[in-house]
């Protein structure tokens, strides 16, 4: 079966800087895919050079096997890109906008029934003689992914598509979401929720200034790099020097410690036994994908 | 509104658009709505306009001007306004579209879509040429209510407005596609557009000009449309027909290629 998405050693410059230090990656059809980062790590970099907005400076990227600057007509059928930017066109109206769009690539009235679907999963069928100008941020955007979805595109790209959106219509539109999934469509997002990308994706990669510093599948992500959470009330005291690696945060004399393994447990406990530092309570918890972000790219 | 959707439906099934030509027919069908819908600004308002110059400019100068014999001022006014008109709003269609779309960030939904830059430019210059022409038609049918206008070559008529508007469409698209703000697009409209057209002879004949000003009229691109225009009314002109649209096709030509050399290379548009 072809790769959904090959990403083949990109480079991409602006001037001095160096965004993209020679990303590797391939997805593979049918994937639920989360790209994680913070801000400026160059994931909608990367995402622009996929939907041909921006030129790499070096590398390939392709498209079920279609390279995206060669064969870029090919390649974009096949691809469907949310945007991140909230932008419409004030002219027109939902169902209108969603014809043109499904017309771009070729699509005509056969399509038409597509569309009522994609109105009706993201909740939009209401709305789809109303002017873009007259909805909200929430129905704009999913206005937006709709957009997207037109052509029926077998790979989805969703970058930051639920900025905005409050929990109600973000529920139905991840439902829509993770029924395209289950279709057959490879799905590629990017989020600051990362609740979201650890319920829906089965494989993560997290980007740092502008490289991949982990790419697994969820759980083991999860299980490499978060370990377990300690949560001890000790107090305002003062941690011996040797538990003091592992302590994560510390707020109102709750200390939390993130431990690899079961046994840092007694390390910590012992430590603070001899160093005559009670413990009035304590929880464990496992680790989510906060923390492997956190450990991963959070420390700048 | 909804009659010119259904009629652009009807053209569509008439012309049994294929799949593959399905693309470039939206944006383009997306395009001719887009003024349509604000048709009051788009056509009526340039219509208005180019009456109104010939109510005031025939009041003041009937009978003082006569620039061709047998051909009374406010007839020998007509074709220029129309085709001041056409060449105009060819402009302001393409660079408005494109600025906006720009500016407001829409532009991504074609950018992301599979159009080549030469469908994207044959969507865009083919909507500058239909408004140009829907409003010198206008200005047309209004001016022949009043004035007895004669149609000497009606072939010169069609090529010079199809290649005018064609000729200023793409200029539209270049300056969109160079302009980020609104103030920038203001430049081109205010310090090329306007002047050019106002000084190509559209309210005198350039012969009346002394001979330093004859000489850079001729530097005018908007005088060979106009003269060119203007001899398929009258079957005269300040320099041959033959002349005008050489130098009308030329220039054409030269600004689409320039054009779709800067689409395809990206420039503004894609990073």
């Amino acid at each position: 079966m072809t790769t959904a998405i090959r990403i083949n050693d990109i480079h991409k410059h602006f001037g001095s800087l160096h965004a993209l230090k020679g990303i590797d990656l391939s997805i593979e059809q049918g994937e639920f895919f989360a790209l994680l980062g913070p801000n400026g790590a160059g994931k909608s970099t990367l995402i622009s050079i996929l939907a041909g907005l921006i030129k790499p400076s070096s590398g390939d990227i392709s498209v079920l096997g279609f390279d995206v600057i060669t064969q870029y007509q090919q390649a974009r059928q096949l691809l469907g890109i949310v945007p991140q930017e909230l932008v419409f066109d004030p002219f027109f109206n939902v169902r209108e906008m969603l014809r043109f769009q499904a017309g771009y690539f070729g699509r005509g009235p056969e399509n038409d029934a597509w569309v009522d679907e994609i109105l009706e999963g993201l909740g939009l069928a209401d709305k789809a003689n109303t002017n873009m100008r007259k909805l909200s941020g929430g129905m704009k955007r999913r206005a937006l992914i709709a957009q997207a979805l037109a052509h029926k595109p077998p790979v989805i790209v969703l970058d930051e598509p639920t900025a905005g959106v409050d929990v109600e219509l973000r529920q139905m539109m991840w439902a829509f979401i993770k029924k395209l999934n289950r279709d057959g469509h490879t799905i590629i997002l990017t989020t600051h929720y990362l609740e979201e990308a650890e319920t829906l994706c089965n494989r993560i990669g997290m980007m740092k200034q502008g490289e991949i510093v982990a790419l697994d599948s969820t759980a083991n992500l999860l299980n490499k790099f978060a370990g377990k959470k300690l949560t001890l009330s000790l107090g305002e005291v003062s941690l011996p020097e040797a538990i003091r690696p592992l302590l994560r945060s510390q707020e109102k004399g709750m200390h939390t410690f993130a431990l690899s393994d079961m046994a840092q447990i007694e390390l910590v406990l012992a430590s603070l036994r001899s160093a005559n530092i009670p413990v009035m309570d304590m929880q464990l918890h496992e680790a989510d994908l906060e923390d492997v972000f956190l450990s991963l790219v959070g420390k700048q | 509104m909804p009659v010119f959707s259904k009629l652009l439906g009807l053209m569509m099934g008439a012309l049994r658009v294929s799949p593959n030509y399905r693309g470039p027919w939206t944006l383009l069908k997306k395009e001719m709505l887009r003024f349509w819908r604000v048709g009051f600004q788009t056509v009526a308002a340039p219509v208005i306009t180019a009456l109104l110059y010939l109510l005031i400019f025939s009041h003041v100068l009937e009978g003082r001007v006569q620039v061709y014999q047998y051909v009374p001022y406010t007839v020998f006014l007509i074709p220029g306004l129309i085709m001041m008109s056409v060449l105009q709003n060819a402009f302001a269609n393409s660079s408005s579209s494109l600025i906006q779309s720009k500016v407001m960030g829409n532009l991504i939904f074609v950018l992301l879509s599979p159009l080549t830059h030469m469908q994207f430019f044959f969507a865009f210059l083919c909507a500058a040429i239909i408004r140009g022409l829907v409003v010198g038609l206008c200005i047309y049918l209004v001016a022949i209510c009043f004035v007895d206008l004669p149609i000497s070559h009606p072939w010169m008529i069609l090529a010079f407005s199809l290649l005018g508007s064609a000729l200023l469409g793409t200029f539209g698209i270049i300056a969109g596609i160079w302009a980020d703000r609104f103030d920038q697009m203001a430049v081109f409209q205010n310090f090329i557009i306007m002047p050019l057209s106002f000084l190509s002879g559209v309210f005198y004949s350039i012969h009346s000009l002394p001979p330093f000003w004859q000489t850079v009229s001729h530097l005018n691109p908007f005088f060979y449309m106009i003269d060119g225009f203007r001899y398929g009314f009258f079957g005269q002109a300040d320099i041959s027909p033959w002349i005008s649209l050489s130098i009308v096709s030329t220039a054409f030509l030269v600004l689409a290629w320039s054009t779709l050399k800067m689409l395809k290379s990206g420039y503004k548009i894609r990073a």
